[in-house]
């Protein structure tokens, strides 16, 4: 493995969190949101945290694409799902997130319904291909990094003449999203969540590049470092906001530069802007309304437009009481602040988006800090299995 | 991930430890048989650049070394570039 392996080197990581420990200050803390689920993922895989001093403390932010889906919108997947005429594509962890009723994608497939995981969306091209009559609608969600293939699959789709191929679109933008972190509540005047810096996402940054932080770190006076997915790169990205912290400084830096331009990859860039535009309005679970942070497909494709096709109407669902989520996605609690958290919530029954994709942060916490938990005093229930 | 040669259609066999793939080369243009990628879902979406790959690595070494902890790192000299 070329280009993995190395940046996964114990001694390195080693060397790092020993140059970390002398370059953070002791005399002040440093709370750096990991916005990307990718991260979390990795943080709690190679226990990072374990490697930062006490006082550098990670929070992880809501760039999990499966746990910012409001329940309302996976609610109307189902529905399509449960239409005779409907083959519906998605990618594996949408399938398993319990919808409203306590339906999902899953228990709808094994009601007859034809579900179908796929890894790729031109995949769903080929199975559309594959049954003429039938309507094939893909289920897009993700950042950035899935937009493109998309847009890719519905020109494709355009091009080939298919009439039985659609999209419900619920692709969402990184940099609205941040915005929207800094501009809550709980940021601003509660206090609740304490965000000096930000790790910038790397899949994401590919496609969109480093440009579009500058303007925000700008405004809002917070350091961004783009680090790779591998635990030395977080370790790197982590030195590198201390470092701006250190010396008051709130610019956007790149650590992972062997993946990531200013500009981006301007070609697909090109591709989203020709099929996508901006909504006014869209809906994260978490964070609530945000304003043009989400994606609809542009008039000229309305034809692959599933929203359309349909006529959807989302209809309004409450969250579960008990399910923390939405804090969780905020960065106001962590997972074990949850009462079902690995109780009536695991993995293999996941009641919250958070514990069903490996890169939310309920999930990372169940697969990684449960023997951490287990140490709790013997009065605590130990965590359910299974 | 490695490409190990162009397909039709603007598409690439690719591997990674031993696992190959085919992937979507439609939003990277120039990719060449031995390059390096990053995929996601089914598509690449760069070309990962080994030159600032070995200057970041060449960082953590030079970090390494001057706390005196032995590392040994891969030339990456057998890289095509």
């Amino acid at each position: 493995m070329k280009y993995i392996s190395e940046f996964r080197d114990r001694r390195a990581a080693q060397a790092l969190s020993a140059v970390l420990a002398t370059e953070a200050n002791p005399a002040r803390e440093y709370h750096l949101m990991e916005f990307c689920g990718g991260h979390t993922h990795a943080i709690f895989r190679y226990g990072v945290q374990d490697l930062l001093p006490p006082n550098v403390r990670l929070v992880h932010g809501p760039g999990c694409p499966v746990c910012v889906l409001p329940v309302s919108r996976l609610d109307l997947a189902i529905e399509l799902a449960e239409r005779h005429d409907v083959i519906l594509c998605s990618y594996g962890d949408m399938l398993r997130v319990p919808g409203s009723r306590k339906r999902s994608l899953l228990k709808s497939r094994a009601l007859g319904r034809d579900v179908r995981m796929v890894d790729s969306c031109t995949e769903a091209l080929t199975i559309a291909r594959a049954h003429p009559d039938k309507e094939i609608v893909f289920f897009a969600i993700g950042f950035e990094t899935t937009t493109p293939p998309t847009a890719v699959a519905i020109r494709e789709a355009d091009r080939l003449g298919l009439a039985n191929f659609s999209v419900y679109c619920n692709h969402v933008l990184t940099p609205s999203a941040i915005r929207s972190i800094l501009d809550a509540d709980d940021v601003r005047r509660l206090g609740l969540v304490r965000v000096d810096g930000f790790i910038g996402p790397s899949h994401v940054s590919t496609i969109i590049g480093s440009r579009p932080y500058e303007h925000f770190a700008r405004e809002y006076r917070r350091p961004v470092v783009i680090a790779g997915f591998e635990p030395l790169d977080v370790l790197q990205a982590v030195r590198m906001l201390v470092r701006q912290l250190n010396e008051g400084r709130a610019e956007v830096e790149n650590q992972f530069t062997r993946g990531v331009t200013r500009e981006g990859n301007v070609k697909a860039q090109a591709l989203v802007a020709e099929v996508f535009e901006l909504r006014r309005l869209f809906e994260w679970r978490g964070l609530g309304p945000v304003p043009y942070s989400g994606l609809r497909i542009k008039k000229k494709y309305a034809a692959f437009d599933a929203e359309t096709r349909f006529a959807l109407v989302e209809k309004p669902v409450p969250e579960n009481k008990a399910c923390e989520c939405g804090a969780i996605i905020r960065g106001v609690k962590k997972p074990t602040d949850c009462k079902i958290f690995g109780t009536a919530c695991t993995p293999s029954n996941p009641i919250g988006s958070c514990m069903v994709s490996p890169e939310g942060a309920c999930s990372a916490y169940y697969r990684y800090r449960r023997q951490l938990l287990d140490r709790r005093p013997a009065a605590e229930p130990a965590t359910a299995t299974g | 991930m490695r490409v190990i040669e162009l397909l039709d259609g603007e598409r690439a066999r690719v591997e990674m430890g031993g696992v190959e793939k085919t992937v979507s080369l439609t939003l990277v243009d120039g990719v060449a048989a031995g390059d390096y990628v990053i995929v996601h879902v089914g598509f690449a979406i760069t070309r990962l650049d080994a030159v600032e790959a070995k200057k970041t690595l060449a960082l953590f070494a030079e970090i390494a070394d001057r706390l005196n902890i032995d590392l040994k790192l891969e030339s990456g000299d057998e890289v095509h570039q």
